[in-house]
């Protein structure tokens, strides 16, 4: 059946799953065990055999987010053994896979600890936090129509690459969670160096810097404290120069404000 | 009913100028008395909500997401095409036209076709003006490269993540709507129904997909915008929640279904590896562009490297047949992706097939690295490498990948006229979710143009015209079709709730999606295909006996979920069996064994069938009615494709 590893043998594990109705209500670790779990699957398959199970027995699946289990749309955020996103380097829990497990080992599965990210049920969280930063600013104010010639701008490919570097975030939130200060530094300094960097993203650099710090205080995530956990866990490699282009962004608006409101 | 596109009369070049003088205009202070629910935020929905909100009008925008950013148009890798003809090698409206044409095996509008054309290139400006990082030359200006087999450099991209950045482009956009309070956004919310009242799409019902609240939302029109069908084969290169329920609903209103069964099966994804699989994943078609395709020359061979008594390294040149470059010189490896899906299957299906299930063939890398490095391949195609070494846990440096087809993008969808509306007046669908410009297949880098096409481009003109001849005066959710399709939601919750039976929702939707690959996937033939109809609907029979879902419809419950939309999959399976077995030909993703030519390539036929399958539905159990819309193509000769 396995496709790469013919010989690897299936382990049966022991999950300690954090389980909560719903916002309002207390919630707690559940441990299950699981068995046959093939090193070849994702860890979210060995989840999907766990929900499968579950239901079979009549019991409520575990909620958990997900979606192109590609590591591209941001959705899964599971807190794995204590590490955003599990035990390796650089990856999204939909693309970590159980061939980094062992037989007999025993996982915790916790949701984002954040408080500007209430657990919805069980391992889903709410990040609508993240939305409400990128519409305080995360934009170039230009209306369907009226662009000039895409060529019409050009810059520099070393500029372009950086910007793009800084423009993959996925916002999965994995930083915040890796943060023992909870900041969500790293997510608002991915969006305000992508646009601080390119000349469309000039006109509006002051205003936007501090309507989106401003936002991100708001929503009650923590300072940053410059430790840098945030980039350390962050699967797709955001780094923690953005959090010096956004304090150098942040200070030149303060200095010489234009923002009016 | 009689199918009117409403392409406007005169020559091609000229027909979308004249519709937008000739479309009437909403004045700009009555604006913001029309109300418009887009459901969906993919790159067609996001796009779409962001402009009408531009223009004035007051948006509702739903999504299923937790954010407009997750949408599936996020996941897009390789890239999107427009005329820009900025590498001077001869690109041209016409020619973007006419790839798109042939490509589709000339089964979709021409008028549709040539707009689309003429729009991509606003498309491009519009995303750079936003700031999408798009991939650059030394001298500063936009990078193309050349996809999917085209003869000419027309496509931009973000590395390999463009349907990312463009989603993001249109998702801030949105956002800046939504901070300026013109769009009103419902994430976590799912889109279970549309309301017609006297014939007019006037609203949605959605329900809270946290809390479980089902809600009525009025509008003067409802644009959908949620993206392909192709998880109805349960493994796809789709996101696992994207889903049929938003499109089949409205078909159930009364919009009707076209050609749902041209489905595209894309030749270069990791194969399954277990039965736990609950997704596959894609590897770019520009992957095609250095790796040669093979499989062992006999089946001896291919038996022991299936048993893993052979590593690939250890077949000699001579035992290897690499199928593509021998059957397709002119070709090679860079057939259209229907001619080399079909291919890799029926090496398989010879028994040549490698993998321990025998169900993949190499795509195959050492050349290029012997001719080049290992470093210029890094450069190229390095974070797929590392996406198939995380997967796989083999280094396709060493060895070569393993790969098979499997379903990647629905051609098929809500019938649409040039205006995009469908066939309820005041309904409209734009990208993936509609039918309107792929025909049988879709070229690479095309789906994103279009998602963005319609959104940005087209909707916003067009549904000014429906707008400005109905009367600004506020709707409400009072009339009573918004209780009886709420009543009607809730009902179905119940009952999905009060079965009780002993099959999860995924049991049922695997056992469809076997029989959707086996018998409507790569290779149709009217036996299966009768055989599949009556096996769904014996399936469907069962799902409503013996389902199993746990919990309660007031609190989130994502097995309900997966219940409600599987029920919609299996509707929608039966649907496209139909379709197949109606369409006597072979075209584009959908090949018939039937009508094949002697060396075994697709038979398109013409004179009986160059017409969009336009699907009515007509009542729970009864068949549905075909309604045809003829094709006429008045500038491009009908040819028979040939990669030889
Ligand atoms: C792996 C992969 C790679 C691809 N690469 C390319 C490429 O390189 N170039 C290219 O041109 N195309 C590519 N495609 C195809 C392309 O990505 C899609 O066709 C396109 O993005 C679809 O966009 P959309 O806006 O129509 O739909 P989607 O992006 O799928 O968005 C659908 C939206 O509708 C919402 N929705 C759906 N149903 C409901 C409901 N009932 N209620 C509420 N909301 C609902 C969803 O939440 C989502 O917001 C690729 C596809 C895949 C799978
Ligand atoms: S910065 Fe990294 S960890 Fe934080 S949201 Fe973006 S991708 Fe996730
Ligand atoms: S499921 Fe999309 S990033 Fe993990």
């Amino acid at each position: 059946m396995a496709g790469s590893n013919p010989n690897a043998k299936p382990m049966n594990l022991t999950l300690k799953v954090w389980r909560q109705p719903n916002r309002q209500t207390e919630g707690s670790i559940v441990d299950y065990q699981v068995k046959d779990i093939s090193p070849d699957m994702s860890f979210l398959e060995m989840l999907d055999v766990l929900n499968e199970d579950l239901l079979h027995k009549g019991q409520d699946p575990v909620a958990f987010d997900h979606d192109c289990r590609e590591g591209i749309c941001g959705s899964c955020d599971l807190f794995i053994n204590g590490r955003s996103h599990g035990p390796e380097k650089g990856t999204t829990t939909c693309q970590l896979h159980m061939r980094k497990f062992s037989d007999g080992d025993t996982i915790t599965i916790e949701p984002w600890r954040a408080n500007a990210f209430p657990v919805n049920k069980d391992l889903s969280v709410d990040r609508s936090a993240f939305d409400r930063i990128i519409q305080a600013g995360g934009y170039v104010s230009v209306n369907t129509g009226g662009a000039p010639d895409g060529n019409e701008i050009p810059i520099p490919k070393e500029i372009s690459d950086r910007a793009f570097e800084a423009a993959t975030c996925i916002g999965c939130g994995a930083c915040v969670a890796a943060c023992k200060n909870a900041s969500a530094m790293l997510f608002v300094s991915a969006k305000v160096s992508q646009l601080a960097l390119l000349p469309q993203g000039q006109v509006e650099a002051k205003t936007r810097v501090e309507n989106m710090v401003a936002q991100m205080d708001i929503e009650g995530f923590g300072a940053c404290s410059n430790i840098g956990s945030c980039a350390a866990e962050c699967p797709v490699g955001i780094s923690l120069e953005n959090i010096a282009i956004l304090n150098r962004e942040f200070l030149t608006a303060k200095a010489t404000s234009n923002n009016l409101a | 009913m009689v199918l009117n596109s409403k392409a406007p009369e005169g020559p091609l070049a000229e027909k979308w100028d004249k519709h937008k003088f000739n479309v009437k205009l909403v004045n700009p202070a009555n604006k913001r008395k029309y109300d418009v629910i887009v459901v969906g935020t993919g790159l067609a929905g996001a796009a779409a909500a962001a402009s009408l909100a531009e223009l004035g009008y007051n948006v509702k925008a739903f999504t299923y997401h937790d954010s407009p950013r997750r949408a599936h148009s996020i996941a897009a890798q390789g890239g999107i095409n427009a005329a820009k003809n900025y590498q001077n090698d001869g690109d041209s409206v016409f020619r973007l036209f006419y790839d798109t044409i042939k490509g589709g095996d000339y089964r979709a509008r021409e008028a549709n076709v040539y707009r689309l054309a003429q729009v991509s290139v606003n498309i491009i400006d519009q995303c750079v003006a936003q700031g999408v990082p798009f991939a650059r030359e030394y001298g500063g200006l936009l990078a193309n490269r050349s996809f999917g087999g085209a003869q000419v450099s027309r496509t931009f991209y973000a590395r390999g993540q463009t349907g990312q950045q463009l989603l993001l482009g249109a998702y801030s956009a949105l956002s800046r709507q939504i901070a300026y309070g013109k769009v009103k956004m419902y994430t976590r919310s799912e889109m279970l129904d549309v309301v017609v009242v006297d014939g007019q799409a006037r609203g949605i019902i959605t329900r809270n997909l946290v809390t479980g609240e089902v809600q009525t939302h009025a509008a003067h029109a409802v644009v959908l915008a949620t993206g392909g069908y192709g998880n109805v084969f349960y493994l796809s290169t789709n996101a696992m929640y994207c889903n049929a329920t938003a499109a089949w609903r409205a078909h159930k209103k009364g919009a009707y279904f076209a050609n749902p069964c041209f489905t595209q099966i894309h030749p270069t994804c990791i194969p399954v590896s277990g039965d736990y699989q609950s997704k596959l994943t894609l590897m770019s078609e520009s992957l095609r562009n250095d790796g040669r395709v093979w499989v062992p020359k006999t089946v001896a061979l291919a038996e022991r490297v299936r048993k893993g008594e052979l590593k690939p390294q250890d077949i000699q040149e001579d035992d290897r047949d690499y199928f593509l470059e021998r059957k397709y010189p002119a070709f090679g490896n860079l057939v259209p992706r229907d001619v080399a899906s079909r291919n890799a299957k029926q090496m398989c299906d010879e028994g040549r097939g490698v993998g321990s299930s025998g169900l993949a063939v190499y795509l195959d890398f050492a050349d290029v690295i012997k001719r080049t490095s290992a470093e210029a391949v890094s450069q190229k195609y390095g974070n797929l490498f590392e996406m198939y070494e995380k997967i796989t846990d083999e280094n396709p440096y060493q060895m070569p990948m393993r790969i098979y087809p499997a379903v990647h993008y629905t051609m098929g969808g809500l019938w649409v006229d040039y205006n995009l509306q469908t066939t309820v007046p005041g309904l409209y669908a734009t990208g993936e979710c509609n039918f309107s410009d792929h025909g049988a297949n879709r070229l690479g880098a095309s789906a994103l143009m279009q998602g963005l096409a319609d959104g940005y481009f087209v909707i916003p003109y067009t549904i000014g015209d429906y707008l400005a001849a109905t009367p600004p005066k506020p709707v409400t959710t009072d009339h009573p079709a918004f209780a009886e399709a709420k009543a009607g939601v809730q009902a179905r919750v119940e009952q999905l709730l009060s079965i009780k039976g002993n099959r999860t929702p995924d049991e049922f939707h695997k056992k469809l999606g076997h029989l959707m690959w086996e018998y409507c996937g790569m290779a149709r033939n009217a036996e299966g295909l009768k055989y599949a109809k009556a096996e769904i609907a014996k399936l469907r029979k069962e799902f409503w006996q013996d389902v199993k879902v746990v919990g309660s419809g007031e609190e989130m419950n994502q097995a309900l979920e997966k219940a409600g939309r599987v029920a919609d999959f299996i509707e929608l399976g039966e649907l496209m069996v139909d379709d197949a077995l109606d369409r006597n030909e072979s075209c584009g993703g959908h090949f018939r064994e039937e009508y094949a030519t002697e060396d075994g390539e697709a038979m398109r036929r013409d004179d009986e069938y160059a017409y969009v399958a336009a699907w009515e539905y007509m009542g729970e159990n009864q068949p549905e009615r075909l309604n045809k819309e003829e094709l006429v193509f008045e500038n491009v000769k009908l040819t028979q494709r040939s990669y030889k």
